[in-house]
């Protein structure tokens, strides 16, 4: 190789480099909200509509609303492939853009979560990881600026376990039950299990745990231990490849698909529907409903797709991650919008949407006005409890749709949140934090 | 012209056997290490935390390879589960003993990787080549499993994920959220620095020899009086104490807090690519590896948007991957032996410049 051609790439290198660390400006005065997305990878399944529901949210905002109160929404995403390193070089990238900083980090991957929570306070940017991320952060006194609301993965296992207990005829008949809890060997897939366990001590029923290695493509050895222990009905923590893999395990060993059942992230469209007719009836947790009937989403193809609605679907809508990605949207803006009443209309800092975010009061009445009566339930935030604990819904796959087929489940409070207290309390002792208090 | 040793005397054995013969090498080193240490004057913190600092601590995790593999010739998949040791002990060893040192926290976590390094180095007695790779990565399996199921690692956290607590060295908070970027990247470019000199010590002498040894020949190795089992564990033990402290670093000064899946597989290909990419058997070469391997992707990432070409997010990410891909085919097309020989093969031409022939 000629010295000319290396030096000529060294200073392309070089140059390249220089670059990177000035950023791109923004246009002054708008909200700046930064987007992890994982549109390639092993996750880009799940991570697609996820992507495309924010853009489509914040877009709608603009479009019809002209921004959250007047001011304009900005957005850029940045690729983690689901990646953890990728993630957190991707939240030092963003965290300053916009002319008041990053408004939020939706991290969409609990692995990027547990990354951000110790950063986030320092840089003071909340987190709003809606649904997923470390459970004890639902204490915001150890967890000041992360938000996990509207209901957490040790909830969503007690109101499983209550949906059983409904299912069967009453809590008194767990004590005869099997139950399995099929979860990805990671510490997203782990969280529910402290909880599971605390329950099974509580009702007595037997709790078999059986883990899945990283992506999850091959569960032979789990199924085979389904069907030697037979339990009466199965829990899933599952994500990407995993899902499908497990579905149709379970239909090839001819389990009850009903009494089968996964977590909010076990029940996407893309999870269903390799399996085909195999996966008809399964069922899986949800905190808002599946389908594009709402009125939210006839804006979105109005005033998005220029009532284009074959693009739409093409760009996901309705699908159930997709819509999760709206509510997660809608969330995070009306937070924006709380802080807005008090600071006034102007682009929020993030202190001052966390201040929005613990203050934030979704009413039904509100949800109207958005168009998402009957989408998802009302929230209200406060100081101590930045989970909410919300109820969720039982939906069920008929080999064309999801739909609700229960009523909306309570989480059980009385176990839950003394596991929280215990968990923060020890990650606060571990890192030398002080709780503060609220009044 | 600038580079010529011409006039060079060495006069005193000393003289002869320095680390770097060359005056004008000297001043380089010297230069850059100078350079490297007042870089947190000029540099952002994206600079520092998404670019260098994950630059040095996987140019340390090569050299730890690079011996093993490089210098030994004992092919190995095991680096990422050695960094998992280091990681993972370094988080037990400090939350158990608050007041140690968090300096010797991580020697000593790198102990605990050697020590299990030489445990999984024993197969390399019988086995060779592609062989031994394949009994490596046992250790990369055995050891996931185990920092998953056994709760005691991790303090019985129910995720079963770590976190660095903070910790101070000098008064100065080292690890932790609150410990500055700057501060970090000073302790890992300092930690990098002494052990890269000492590796570059341990290959000139009887040690490095006999690894070398060993590499070209075992049984001529063993013919003119090196003992091959304890070389080969040697090789091994040193090996993993350079990637576990690397995995502590991985945990404690970068990322902040870490699960299993931080220290998979592809880690353990990650830092053999470095190494090959960069030269097998030479520790500069592991840091070119490092380099190329951690910055490109950064570089291709942001270079589109400086230039000012938008494109889609998922478009971007694919032709970066096929660039970089297309990047490490044309380096091996153009010296299979890697970017220190390219660089070696500049040094000679330098020397003849500007009147080659």
């Amino acid at each position: 190789m000629k010295i000319r051609t290396l030096i000529l790439a060294g200073i392309a290198g070089a140059t390249g480099l220089g670059a990177v660390a000035a950023s791109s400006a923004m246009a002054a005065g708008d909200q700046f909200f930064p987007m992890l997305v994982y549109r390639t990878g092993p996750y880009a399944p799940s991570g697609i509509p996820v992507a495309n529901g924010f853009r489509d949210y914040y877009t709608l905002l603009n479009k019809r609303d002209g921004g959250i109160n007047g001011v304009k929404v900005t957005f850029e995403e940045c690729e983690t492939e689901y990646n953890t390193k990728l993630g957190v070089e991707c939240y030092e990238k963003l965290k300053n853009g916009g002319s008041t900083g990053a408004t939020m980090f939706n991290p969409y991957s609990t692995g990027i979560t547990y990354q951000l929570i110790p950063k986030a306070a320092v840089d003071e940017v909340p987190i709003l990881s809606m649904g997923y991320g470390r459970t004890a952060a639902a204490d915001g006194r150890v967890f000041e600026w992360v938000f996990n609301f509207p209901t957490t993965y040790w909830s969503q296992a007690s109101a499983f376990i209550n949906y059983v207990g409904l299912q069967e005829g009453g809590m008194d008949k767990l004590k005869d039950l099997k139950i399995a809890h099929v979860y990805h060997n990671s510490a997203y897939g782990k969280e529910a299990n402290p909880t599971l366990e605390a329950l099974a001590a509580k009702y007595g029923f037997e709790l078999t745990l059986l883990a899945v290695d990283h992506p999850g493509q091959e569960q032979k050895a789990t199924w085979l231990q389904v069907r030697k222990k037979r339990p009466d009905w199965v829990f899933m923590s599952g994500w990407g490849v995993m899902n499908q893999v497990a579905i149709k395990e379970a239909a090839a060993i001819n389990f009850k698909m009903d009494h089968f059942v996964g977590n909010w992230w076990s029940g996407s469209d893309a999870d269903v529907v390799p399996a085909g007719k195999g996966s008809i009836g399964y069922k899986s947790a949800t905190f808002h409903a599946p389908g594009d009937g709402y009125q939210v989403h006839k804006d979105i193809v109005k005033y998005v797709y220029d009532g284009d609605e074959a693009k739409a679907k093409g760009n996901n809508i309705g699908e159930v991650l997709y819509n999760r990605a709206v509510v997660n949207a809608m969330f995070g803006t009306e937070a924006v919008r709380t802080a807005m009443g008090k600071f006034g209309d102007k682009a929020m800092t993030g202190k001052q949407v966390r201040w929005g975010l613990e203050n934030l009061d979704l009413t039904a009445a509100r949800l109207k006005e958005l168009g998402m009566e009957g989408f998802t339930l009302p929230v209200k935030v406060s100081c101590v409890d930045h989970e909410t604990g919300g109820p969720i819904a039982i939906q069920q796959w008929d080999g064309a749709k999801w739909s609700v087929v229960s009523d909306w489940i309570p989480t059980n409070r009385a176990v839950v949140r003394p596991l929280v207290e215990k968990a923060a309390a020890a990650y606060a002792a571990e890192n030398k934090i002080t709780p503060r208090t609220c009044n | 012209m600038l580079y010529r040793e011409a006039g060079q005397f060495k006069t005193s054995y000393t003289a002869d056997q320095t680390v770097f013969p060359i005056l004008q090498d000297r001043w380089c080193m010297a230069a850059i290490i100078a350079v490297a240490f007042s870089v947190p004057l000029f540099s952002s913190e994206y600079m520092l935390q998404a670019v260098l600092i994950p630059f040095l601590i996987y140019a340390l995790a090569a050299i730890g390879l690079n011996l093993l593999t490089g210098y030994c010739g004992q092919l190995s998949l095991g680096t990422g589960a050695f960094m998992m040791v280091g990681g993972y002990m370094t988080y037990k060893l400090t939350t158990s003993f608050p007041e140690v040192n968090i300096l010797i926290v991580f020697m000593l976590a790198g102990l605990c990787s050697a020590f299990v390094g030489l445990i999984f180095g024993i197969p390399s007695l019988r086995i060779k080549g592609f062989y031994l790779a394949v009994a490596t990565l046992a250790a990369q399996f055995f050891l996931s499993w185990l920092f998953n199921k056994v709760g005691w690692f991790v303090n019985y956290s129910p995720s079963g994920s770590i976190t660095a607590p903070p910790r101070e060295l000098f008064g100065i908070l080292v690890t932790g959220p609150r410990a500055s970027a700057e501060v970090r990247y000073l302790m890992v470019l300092s930690i990098v620095v002494v052990m890269a000199l000492a590796a570059k010590n341990l290959i000139r002498g009887r040690v490095g020899r006999s690894w070398m040894a060993i590499r070209d020949m075992d049984i001529a190795a063993e013919i003119i009086g090196i003992r091959p089992v304890q070389t080969k564990l040697l090789a091994f033990t040193i090996s993993s104490f350079y990637c576990g402290v690397a995995g502590a670093m991985v945990v404690f000064l970068w990322l902040g807090s870490a699960e299993t899946e931080a220290f998979d597989i592809n880690q353990s290909f990650l830092v053999l690519f470095m190494v090959i990419i960069g030269g097998l058997g030479s520790i500069l070469g592991s840091f070119l590896g490092a380099a190329f391997i951690t910055v490109t992707p950064i570089i291709l990432t942001n270079a589109p948007p400086m230039f000012g070409i938008h494109m889609a997010i998922d478009l971007q990410k694919h032709i970066e991957i096929m660039l970089f891909g297309s990047l490490i085919v044309f380096f091996l097309i153009v010296e299979p032996k890697g970017l220190a020989r390219l660089w070696q093969i500049t040094k000679e031409k330098l020397r003849l410049w500007p009147f080659p022939y």
